[in-house]
């Protein structure tokens, strides 16, 4: 294997006629690296990676990978290998002669393309199975045959257009450790795009997470989780009570919000502490985990009167839903730990919650999917 | 039962009075249309060519004398078969082949342009603009052909002006005009069949063929030809039966020492009067067309049912 490389986004802009699809971008993906750009459909995220594997110029702007500038060298001279959403295996063909692709075009004789075939085909652990043809294969099978056809190529960055998205839920689960597994083993850069955020999370060292073209925040997977950087990065990645308001006062980097539930301290985003100011409209972000039922030692800023409006009992968590006097709803998990939750629908509580753990953040778009 | 079932599921998806008229439609045409006219075709070309006063008379009584004149020609023939008929017929077999090939040549770039390349608008003005020109009648697109590769014609007035040849070349004479009328003719029944196949190929095949390396002969070669090979066998064979089968085209474009095998059949029956001779002719030449159609589908496994998709 050829190991992993860098990849380099510099400045990087492209349009289609009037419309910006990717605006800006500045990223470095270090050799080895396991790099995701998370966004919903339509974020620029496809259109990042087709740059990247050669199949769009950029408008402006480099792709550099492992240092060089490849501007104008098309997907079949770049050391990088794509794996498509759909797989685009070829149907004619034969699993073999699928992951052998590559070297057929590279005009390696027939014996040491079978051989080189059966090695991989034992790296995803489908020994035995090249004769067959793509259509008797399992969905999970069929994964793992896309991967070794682009792993034959011998590239040093490998990119996934959110390769599990046809997947069931377990296989998805089980082919994200795969996916790890097998990154790690091989040590090739790998870039994924996908819009699921628990699959960037799980997987990747670092993710880029986009909106309208525009890439908002880049960090490991807990930064993103627990210190969003825009309000719309915390309202995508995972579940979060957005309460909107305006700031009271700042100290310490903690600030003052009075939101329609009452005036709430929480802890300022890093990216956000130069730029939230007193009298600014904020978001207080308070994820649905952060709020309990313990109330001891809370104050009445860190503390949320409702009422009870749902109930769900999943087992290890138990959500509410929660509605304010003032017309705001609140969704909270509780971990299961043999009490029992509520005095049930319509019984009146109070939520509490750690202030460093709710996050204040400038007013911004919020995710269209909550 | 099991058909009696078939036909009622049939009558009950279409209503009784659609499913009705399709099922006489389909056994009117089947039958009326094909089967029958083709058998007495076949009863024909097994009688011989008596007068109008013998027939059904004793002397009129099934027999392979033509098949067996087109092989060995007249009885006492020196040459032991029939030089001039079988000749004809062989040349006609291969020129078809030509043109299906040279049509196969141009128009799978223009097919693979249409279903891959062109978007929207341009995708619609190219397709009309290979219809179009099919509002020309057959007979006029002909002699439209004759004109251009006259003595006096477009090309050779042409070339004769840029001095790249001092006499006309006559195109008639060494069919170069009739390969290209024929091959004009059937562009349509070429591009279409090759458009419907490229057209449902991934563009990701083609993207992922590229991206693991692939130059673009390559792409077409493993990926994209592979795939539109019912469409390719399709094409080829209306062209292929089509082409054999043109009279018009070469009684205008053909030069006047080569027939085609056509040409015999039609002089069979109207010059000659000779029907029986000129049904067998025309049976010899259906068979024969088939046969090796079957015989090149075969060689390149496709199998009759995939045609149709």
């Amino acid at each position: 294997m050829a190991g992993g490389v860098s990849v380099e986004l510099d400045r990087l802009l492209v349009q289609f006629d009037e419309f910006v699809a990717v605006r800006d971008a500045n990223v470095r993906i270090e050799p080895g690296e396991f790099f995701s750009f998370l966004g919903p459909s339509g974020c620029g995220k496809t259109t990042i990676l087709r740059t990247i594997s050669g199949f769009l110029e950029p408008t402006s702007g480099a792709v550099r990978i492992d240092g060089k500038d490849m501007a104008f060298i098309g997907p079949n001279k770049r050391p990088t290998a794509l794996i498509f959403q759909n797989l685009a295996l070829f149907p004619l063909m034969t699993v073999w002669e699928n992951i052998a692709f590559a070297l057929e075009m590279k005009g390696v004789g027939a014996a040491d393309r079978r051989k080189h075939a059966d090695e991989l085909l034992a790296l995803i652990a489908l020994d035995g199975q090249g004769d067959k043809y793509v259509h008797e294969l399992s969905g999970g099978q069929k994964q793992r045959v896309a991967i070794a056809r682009a792993l034959c190529a011998e590239p040093s960055v490998l990119l996934l257009d959110e390769p599990l998205s046809a997947l069931d839920l377990k296989l998805r689960q089980h082919m994200r450790t795969e996916l790890r597994t097998i990154q790690r083993r091989v040590g090739l850069t790998f870039i994924y795009i996908t819009h699921d955020q628990g699959e960037a999370l799980t997987m990747s060292d670092h993710v880029a997470v986009m909106r309208e073209g525009v890439i908002e925040q880049i960090g490991d997977g807990r930064t993103i989780y627990d210190d969003p950087a825009t309000a719309f990065v915390a309202s995508f990645v995972g579940e979060n009570n957005a309460l909107p308001g305006r700031v009271a006062e700042i100290r310490d980097g903690v600030a003052l919000v009075d939101t329609s539930v009452g005036r709430l301290r929480a802890r300022i985003a890093t990216a956000a502490r130069d730029r939230l100011r007193t009298d600014a409209e904020a978001i207080v972000f308070i994820r649905p985990e952060a709020l309990d039922l313990d109330i001891a030692g809370a104050s009445a800023e860190t503390t949320i009167q409702a009422t009870v409006i749902g109930e769900e009992f999943e087992g290890p968590n138990m959500h509410l839903q929660l509605r304010h006097d003032g017309g705001a709803e609140l969704r909270v998990s509780l971990v299961n730990k043999g009490r029992t939750g509520t005095a049930g629908i319509g019984s009146s509580l109070a939520a509490a919650f750690d202030p460093m753990k709710a996050v204040a953040l400038p007013s911004g778009a919020l995710s269209a999917e909550e | 039962m099991a058909k009696r079932s078939w036909l009622g599921g049939f009558l009950d998806r279409n209503g009784q009075a659609l499913g009705l008229y399709i099922l006489l439609a389909v056994s009117f045409w089947l039958l009326f249309l094909i089967i029958l006219p083709q058998l007495a075709m076949i009863d024909f070309s097994l009688r011989h060519d008596l007068p109008a006063a013998q027939q059904g008379g004793p002397q009129d009584v099934w027999t392979f004398e033509n098949y067996r004149h087109f092989i060995f020609g007249l009885p006492g023939n020196p040459d032991g078969w029939n030089r001039l008929d079988v000749g004809v017929f062989g040349r006609t077999i291969v020129a078809a082949a030509f043109v299906t090939i040279l049509n196969l040549v141009i128009c799978y770039p223009v097919a693979y342009y249409l279903a891959q390349v062109a978007r929207g608008r341009q995708a619609r003005v190219m397709a009309v603009a290979l219809v179009v020109p099919y509002w020309v009648n057959e007979i006029l697109r002909a002699f439209a052909f004759r004109i251009i590769f006259g003595a006096t014609g477009v090309i050779n007035s042409t070339l004769l002006t840029l001095g790249i040849i001092d006499l006309p070349i006559d195109f008639i004479r060494a069919d170069i005009a009739l390969y290209a009328g024929l091959g004009y003719a059937y562009v349509l029944l070429m591009v279409f069949p090759l458009y419907n196949a490229i057209e449902s190929l991934d563009r990701n095949q083609i993207e992922a063929a590229r991206d693991l390396g692939a130059p673009w002969w390559r792409i077409h070669t493993r990926i994209v030809l592979p795939f539109a090979k019912p469409g390719i066998t399709s094409g080829c064979t209306m062209v292929f039966m089509l082409a054999a089968g043109a009279l018009a085209a070469p009684q205008i474009l053909g030069g006047p020492s080569n027939l085609w095998f056509t040409q015999l059949i039609y002089g069979q029956f109207f010059e000659s009067v000779n029907w029986p001779r000129g049904a067998a002719y025309a049976i010899i030449l259906l068979v024969a067309c088939t046969l090796l159609v079957l015989l090149v589908m075969r060689l390149f496994k496709v199998r009759l049912g995939e045609i149709g998709k």
